[in-house]
């Protein structure tokens, strides 16, 4: 599945120096990194290593806790996104995110996925939104299972089927970045084989940021890989190269089993 | 170093056995102990509620009887129905019924016998059928309270004694008040004679009682002047003392007077309004026996009688006094009369549902008060409901975490817990009355602007009341929704707002609506803060708005609880029923919202 000769594109999001901080406890320390547009970016790394929290710095869905500080710079095609005049809402718009636990709204399967056209205008008919809904449900191949039921609760499908429900959900916002924080934890191999399919997939039209505990999904999918340890952003790269030739000792153990 | 082998093996000891044992019987007495409670539980509950649906099924049928009227009276306006004396008419068609009731205090018992709200169903009777004016025509009139009890048996039931020999009446039989005399050759009287004597030996224990107690005054007063100094004060306190000692030697005379006669076997007895009454029917006419000896009754003629032919009579007698029942023997007769006659119906008490209040008990009904609870209700939810629930998502989506909301929250639960008599009076002082200030010299007044009595100001003050509940249970029915609902919708890019509209708030919907009806059944049972804010007056007509004089179902259930009159009792009772109807509702509506609302995620 993995292109050995998939070379990043042009980076999407630059982050500079970030830090962020849960009160007083450091949680990211000084990370530096690029993501590549039309490219899988894999971060890994051990429990409670940060991955997940500079994630979430991406589409700023630290905001909501209050006690989260964030200094730095990110950077989306080149505006900063913690500028005062950016709006989070509107952020988030470009920059949608996936889950660790597939959550549907229970609604039905059709206003799951038109909620988020809806509210950003994106159709202003009905055909329009039935277009948009039908393009990302096929985008997330769930179409040929669910067009038949378009008004069943999305609550009442199998949970491989919930997740990509909530990727299509995303892609029907039409964004350029899809973050997934760990998206295959909570399915079975049959469903996460599925997604992965799907992410290798989506990989030709978004920039998409994936934290995963497995390094062999991460092997599996990506092409650039990010190893985080205790906060700090230990070694990033060509996913072969961090795997194949880790340069720091930390990411050695690490991709071995010798910690996690 | 502890052997954990050793240990393991104590699992399999006679005492780990013991142990297990023991544990089980504690399980079994708990769970004994439960059933208990609730069975307790469920008896109080039981014994409430069937005291309150026994007294209730009296209010449930009301009494009426049917009697000719002449509509060709001059009481009325031949021309114009609605113009008539009504009233009079009333009177002149019970005159008619009875002729021989004569004098003003037994024609006054005679109109007793029919409800004064009557004479107003007779006007609009002879508006709506102006083809009967000018003719005789059968009218149902509405008994009053007290005949109406009568015939529900509150006041006892005549009974009937068999008549062994072979009566004989002598006298005048043919005019009321007349005093004739009844043989029997039989001891026919002698068992009632022996419960009249009873009777005289339970009054005579009463005035000993009495009597008892005069002693006991003129015991105190008697110390009382041996420790007084004054000569004034003293020479009072020892005449006291004197009138006492009278007084107590009269009731000894009465109590030992009653003792002989309750003892003395046969003779003659004089039957009063303290004792039983016993009545002789013949020839469709009625005698009171004054006096009774076992083969003798000396009476006084109520009912005239066609004959003194004395085959055919009945001996009835009424258990209880005169004076312990609200109808005199007189309307015991004119009523047993009626009964005869047929012309008394029973029919069910749809009056009570569709009046307003009354002072006579019989036209009394909660219609007034179910559309002053109604009125009451719609300002409370429309007050509390969006702005307790606005407040809980505010304090709960919103808010910073910061000292002032602690501050905030943590008097919202205290609130809850302050007594409803206070709002009461805060309700009285800011919505009705209006406060009075004065700052720097400029005079002004907070509020006031909602009129006394009306279901505005009460609802306003129930409102306060339920506010706390309403946020309590709307902010625990909004922590309740997954937080993953509320990512998903962030990350959609629903703006803070958007996400609690859209998806917090109806999921937390059932929540909130379960937790306001039952705030608002709490409010529906409020009797304190309403009787602060003045709906405690007597109001008959139907509150037509929401700033109409009007009273709700808990306080007209703590007015009618408090008047004398017997009948208010059934209806107290009745009310509590429909008072409780109204509570079930509301569950049920609760439940058939959450119900329906519920949704899994």
């Amino acid at each position: 599945m993995k292109d050995l000769d998939a070379i990043p594109g042009d980076t999407k999001i630059t982050a500079r120096n970030v830090d962020v901080y849960y009160g007083n406890n450091h949680a990211i320390k000084d990370v530096t990194v690029d993501i590549g547009d039309k490219a899988v970016t894999a971060f890994i790394g051990p429990s409670g290593c940060g991955k997940s929290t500079f994630l979430r710095c991406i589409n700023r869905m630290n905001d909501t806790i209050d006690i989260c500080k964030i200094t730095g710079e990110i950077k989306v095609e080149g505006s900063d996104i913690y500028d005062p005049d950016v709006d989070p809402v509107q952020l988030r718009a470009r920059v949608g995110m996936v889950f660790q636990k597939p959550n549907p709204f229970p609604k039905s399967i059709y206003d799951n996925i038109a909620y988020g056209p809806r509210i950003h205008g994106l159709a202003s008919t009905k055909a329009e939104l039935d277009e948009i809904v039908e393009y990302a449900l096929s985008r997330a191949a769930l179409w040929d299972e669910v067009k038949d039921r378009l008004t069943a609760p999305g609550t009442g499908l199998s949970g491989g089927q919930q997740q990509r429900l909530c990727i299509a959900r995303a892609i029907a916002t039409a964004p350029e970045v899809l973050l997934m924080d760990e998206p295959c934890s909570a399915l079975d191999p049959i469903a996460t084989a599925k997604v992965e399919e799907l992410i290798d997939e989506l990989r030709e039209n978004y920039a998409i940021v994936i934290v995963t505990h497995s390094m062999q999904q991460a092997a599996r999918i990506s092409q650039r890989t990010a190893f985080f340890h205790l906060g700090n952003l230990v070694e990033q790269g060509k996913t072969d190269d961090v795997f194949m030739s880790p340069q720091d000792e930390r990411t050695q153990n690490y991709i071995t089993g010798r910690i996690g | 170093m502890v052997d954990m082998t050793a240990l393991t093996a104590l699992h399999a000891s006679s005492a780990a056995t013991a142990r297990a044992k023991s544990r089980r019987r504690s399980e079994v007495r708990l769970k004994m102990y439960s059933i208990l409670a609730i069975g307790l539980a469920a008896l109080a509950l039981v014994t409430l509620l069937s005291s309150v649906f026994m007294k209730a099924g009296g209010a449930l049928t009301e009494h009426y009887v049917a009697l000719p009227v002449d509509f060709a009276s001059d009481k009325v306006n031949q021309d114009d129905p609605s113009d008539g004396n009504y009233g009079g008419l009333m009177k002149d068609t019970l005159k008619e019924a009875f002729p021989y009731a004569k004098g003003r205090k037994i024609r006054r018992q005679l109109y007793g016998l029919i409800s004064s709200g009557a004479s107003f169903e007779l006007n609009d009777y002879a508006v709506d059928n102006p083809a009967v004016i000018g003719k005789t025509a059968d009218f149902t009139f509405l008994l009053s309270d007290d005949a109406d009890l009568y015939f529900k048996g509150f006041f006892g039931e005549l009974e009937e004694r068999a008549i062994n020999g072979a009566l004989t009446i002598t006298g005048e039989v043919s005019e009321v008040g007349e005093t004739v005399e009844i043989t029997s050759t039989a001891e026919d009287f002698a068992g009632d004679l022996e419960i009249l004597k009873a009777r005289l030996l339970v009054e005579a224990k009463r005035v000993r009682e009495d009597a008892a107690r005069q002693e006991n005054g003129r015991a105190v007063f008697a110390e009382r002047a041996a420790a007084e100094a004054d000569d004034k004060t003293r020479e009072d306190m020892l005449a006291s003392s004197e009138g006492y000692a009278t007084q107590r030697d009269a009731l000894i005379a009465k109590a030992n007077n009653l003792e002989l006669r309750g003892a003395r076997p046969g003779g003659e007895e004089a039957l009063s309004s303290e004792t039983i009454s016993l009545f002789i029917q013949a020839n469709g006419g009625w005698i009171k026996a004054t006096k009774l000896s076992p083969s003798k009754i000396t009476g006084e003629v109520l009912v005239p009688l066609t004959s003194a032919e004395a085959s055919d009579s009945r001996l009835l007698v009424m258990p209880t006094s005169e004076d312990s029942r609200k109808v005199t023997d007189n309307q015991v007769v004119w009523l047993e009369k009626l009964r005869n006659r047929d012309a008394v119906t029973s029919v069910f008490n749809w009056r009570f549902f569709s009046s307003g209040d009354s002072r006579e008990a019989e036209l009394a009904g909660v219609w007034g008060a179910m559309v002053g609870t109604f009125w009451t209700m719609i300002v409370t939810f429309f007050l509390a409901f969006p702005i307790g629930v606005m407040a809980a998502i505010y304090l709960e989506e919103f808010a910073p975490k910061n000292r002032f909301t602690n501050f905030v929250e943590a008097n919202i639960n205290n609130l809850a817990a302050v007594p409803s008599i206070v709002f009461g009076l805060l309700g009285l002082t800011i919505f009705v009355t209006g406060l009075e200030m004065e700052i720097w010299g400029t005079a002004f007044t907070i509020g006031g602007f909602a009129p006394r009595s009306a279901p505005i100001a009460g609802g306003m003050v129930l409102a306060l009341m339920t506010l706390p509940t309403v946020i309590i249970a709307s902010r625990a029915a909004i922590r309740a929704v997954p937080p993953s609902i509320r990512d998903a919708a962030l990350g959609v890019g629903a703006s803070k707002q958007q996400a609690t509209f859209h998806h917090v708030l109806p999921l937390a919907m059932p929540g909130i609506l379960t937790g306001s009806i039952i705030g608002m059944a709490q409010a529906l049972g409020e009797t304190a803060p309403l009787i602060m804010i003045g709906m405690v007056a007597f109001i008959v007509d139907i509150p037509q708005g929401v700033t109409d004089s009007a009273s709700v179902l808990p306080v007209q259930i703590f007015r009618w609880s408090d008047f004398p009159e017997r009948a208010f009792e059934a209806k107290t009772a009745l009310t509590i029923c429909v008072l409780l109807g109204f509570l079930l509702l509301m569950n049920v509506i609760a439940i058939i919202l959450r119900k329906r609302f519920e949704r899994r995620w």
